[in-house]
């Protein structure tokens, strides 16, 4: 099996829906010649040309919007929203449009448009430029939710995306661009509401998305050595969500610590919370553990944005605090 | 609707040249401190991104210069010009792109988030035309309580695209409120030329504002006197109550969008002409015909004031970590 960048993999996703689906076209700012501010898009606009790698002006509302119009009439728009920061000049278009149109016109249309955007902390751009905001879109019915965390995990998922006859919101984080690792060599979708399972343990289980994988897997390890054995679950997909597999873990283990990078009041972490409450509440022997950001904005200086976001240790010591209780 | 459009500089106006030379005195320290923190950068001294203004530096001077000390402004991703023309130390703004608690933020802003509500900095905004409502709200705000202030919006030709910069230019000019835009097109939103983002000749940009029965000054970006002159015409403009005015600057960037860009995507032959012809401080010291010992000491005050400033940032506060949620709510 090849080893990818966690980039490379989302241009391999790219590159191959282009070339096997002449409806799938991209459309974004700085997507041409730069390649895209992530370099992801490197090498299209020369592959393919400018009708179908499209820079944009900066006009995010326009963007999804045109996405969604020419999905509604047959094509496979792949949007990027540069910063996921900036998903909010396009709001109104995500949450009223996209996500409705099948619903209000009873089933005649549907809107195969998958929006690209990235985010995340760890370089200090300050408050508008690494906030995680993937829970909204789970608020929103009509919407997918993706959160890839590894390069075998994003290129599978993209493809899949690309395929969905529904808008996915499709969410890569910022640090992973660079991270490597092994992807198959023939590229195969990898069905939205999958869960995957990182590391088999028995006595936590950490549901973990995107920078936190890492983070929660790095806190396995250290939890091992103090005997604690935790396994690590990443929904892949927020929406939908394989409930089933996170649910036939913490039965199984009977403890449960959720983990994400944006900030833990209303995250994600809330609703996996629910979620596991209620299916394996008579499983659970601690509360569960939600590890997530510290309720503020993003502040600029290095030591301040670290002390915000969520560490392995941090995970590790809601790992710790699962098993004191029981 | 009949608009006004007229020349900078029309009403016959001219500038002294103690205060042109006041002028290349402050482009000269902006030019400064944006290489030194291209360096400061580049060696890894620096947290974050940064967008420096080089070839800009006239259109914040000589905007800022037109302004009273209550005026208010807002920036953009591309800052430090504009803090530095409206009137904070170059030492806290370099304290605050190395994120000490003596930065202009505090070190919670950054190169993107530089404020100074005491001399009139609003903020600046990392998102593309993310400052320009807040701008007509301050100028409601002066003409609801007749106050002979006005609120400036600087941004760039890019954010002529979102719809942000369009329902503030029409609100503006609907109330009346004492704005001016000053809109710096460098022809370029990242890597993307003039003519991928805007339908309209690069060089007529201002008819945007037209549609909206706005009033437009049109000066070029690289002679800092064109450039205060027009502001100062549309300061007059919009405090007599007449209404918002949107003054055009053809400016040019003369690096890249950020800093470490290796502008892949820009003919490498024009930049370099643009740097040979387009210098607004080398037009303005050619036009002054400063000698090479005026030359000389006034840049050797400016390269004294930014390594001072550096050397004040480095001997800066880290902030408490624990503090980082300080600020969430008042
Ligand atoms: C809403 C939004 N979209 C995209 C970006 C990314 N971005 C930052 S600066 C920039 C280009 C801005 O161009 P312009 O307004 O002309 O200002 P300039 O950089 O030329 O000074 C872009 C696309 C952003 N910060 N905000
Ligand atoms: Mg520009």
């Amino acid at each position: 099996m090849p080893e990818v960048t966690y980039r490379e993999a989302v241009r391999d996703a790219l590159t191959h829906a282009l070339r096997t689906d002449e409806r799938v076209f991209l459309m974004g700012e700085d997507i041409g010649e730069m390649g895209g501010s992530m370099g992801v898009t490197q090498g299209l606009l020369d592959e393919f040309g400018p009708k179908r790698i499209r820079n944009t002006p900066i006009s995010e509302m326009a963007i999804v919007g045109t996405g969604i119009g020419s999905a509604m009439q047959g094509m496979r728009p792949v949007v990027e929203i540069m910063y996921e920061d900036f998903l909010t000049l396009s709001m109104e278009q995500l949450v009223n449009q996209a996500a409705k149109h099948r619903t209000m016109s009873g089933g005649q249309v549907s809107v195969p448009l998958t929006i690209r955007t990235q985010g995340g902390a760890g370089w200090s751009p300050g408050a508008q430029h690494a906030q995680q905001l993937e829970a909204w879109f789970v608020h929103v019915p009509g919407l997918k939710v993706v959160f890839a965390s590894t390069p075998a995990d994003v290129r599978g998922l993209l493809w899949a995306s690309i395929q969905d006859e529904n808008p996915v919101l499709f969410f890569e984080h910022r640090t992973l661009y660079p991270i490597k690792g092994e992807v198959p060599d023939e590229l195969e979708p990898i069905p939205l509401g999958r869960a995957r399972i990182h590391r088999e343990g028995e006595d936590v289980t950490v549901v973990a998305t995107g920078r936190l994988v890492h983070e929660a897997l790095e806190a396995a390890e250290a939890a091992e050595q103090e005997g604690i054995s935790v396994e690590v679950v990443d929904p892949r997909t927020l929406q939908p969500l394989d409930e089933e597999t996170i649910l036939e873990s913490v039965r199984k283990t009977t403890r449960c610590v959720t983990a994400h990078e944006a900030v833990t009041r209303g995250g994600f972490g809330a609703e996996l919370a629910a979620v596991v409450q209620h299916g394996a509440f008579d499983w659970l022997d601690a509360p569960i553990e939600r590890v997530g950001a510290k309720f503020g904005p993003l502040p600029f200086a290095p030591a301040l944005e670290q002390w915000v976001v969520p560490h392995a240790a941090d995970v590790l010591d809601a790992v710790r605090r699962t098993v004191a209780r029981a | 609707m009949a608009t006004v459009e007229e020349k900078a500089g029309s009403g016959g106006r001219r500038v002294s040249e103690e205060v042109l030379k006041g002028f290349f005195r402050e482009m000269l320290l902006i030019r400064r401190f944006e290489e030194k923190v291209e360096e400061r950068f580049r060696a890894g001294e620096l947290p974050g991104f940064l967008h420096v203004a080089i070839g800009q530096e006239a259109a914040a001077t000589g905007v800022c210069a037109a302004l009273e000390r209550d005026d208010v402004i807002a920036s953009t991703h591309r800052a430090h010009a504009h803090a530095i023309a409206k009137g904070t130390p170059v030492e806290r703004i370099m304290a605050e792109l190395y994120g000490k608690v003596e930065g202009c933020s505090r070190g919670y802003g950054g190169s993107m988030h530089l404020y100074d509500v005491a001399v009139g900095n609003l903020g600046a905004n990392a998102v593309v035309a993310g400052g320009i409502p807040g701008i007509v709200g301050a100028a409601l705000a002066f003409q609801m309580r007749g106050e002979p202030r006005v609120a400036v919006a600087f941004f760039g030709d890019g954010a002529t695209n979102t719809g942000t910069f369009h329902e503030s230019l029409n609100l503006a000019q609907l109330w009346k409120v004492p704005a001016v835009f000053s809109l710096e097109n460098n022809g370029w939103a990242e890597s993307t030329p003039a003519r991928q983002q805007l339908p309209l000749p690069v060089d007529e940009l201002a008819k945007r504002a037209l549609a909206y029965g706005m009033k437009t000054i049109e000066a070029d970006g690289q002679d800092v006197e064109a450039v205060y002159l027009a502001a100062l015409a549309a300061r007059e403009h919009a405090v007599a109550g007449k209404g918002p005015v949107l003054v055009h600057l053809r400016t040019h960037r003369l690096t890249g969008h950020y800093v470490g860009d290796p502008q892949v995507y820009r003919d490498k032959d024009e930049l370099r002409r643009e740097r040979e012809t387009k210098d607004p401080i080398e037009l303005l010291r050619a036009r002054l015909e400063l000698s090479e010992s005026e030359l000389e000491t006034i840049d050797a005050a400016a390269t004294a004031e930014v390594t001072a400033a550096v050397e004040f940032a480095k001997a800066g506060t880290d902030p408490p970590p624990e503090d980082a949620l300080k600020y969430v709510y008042a």
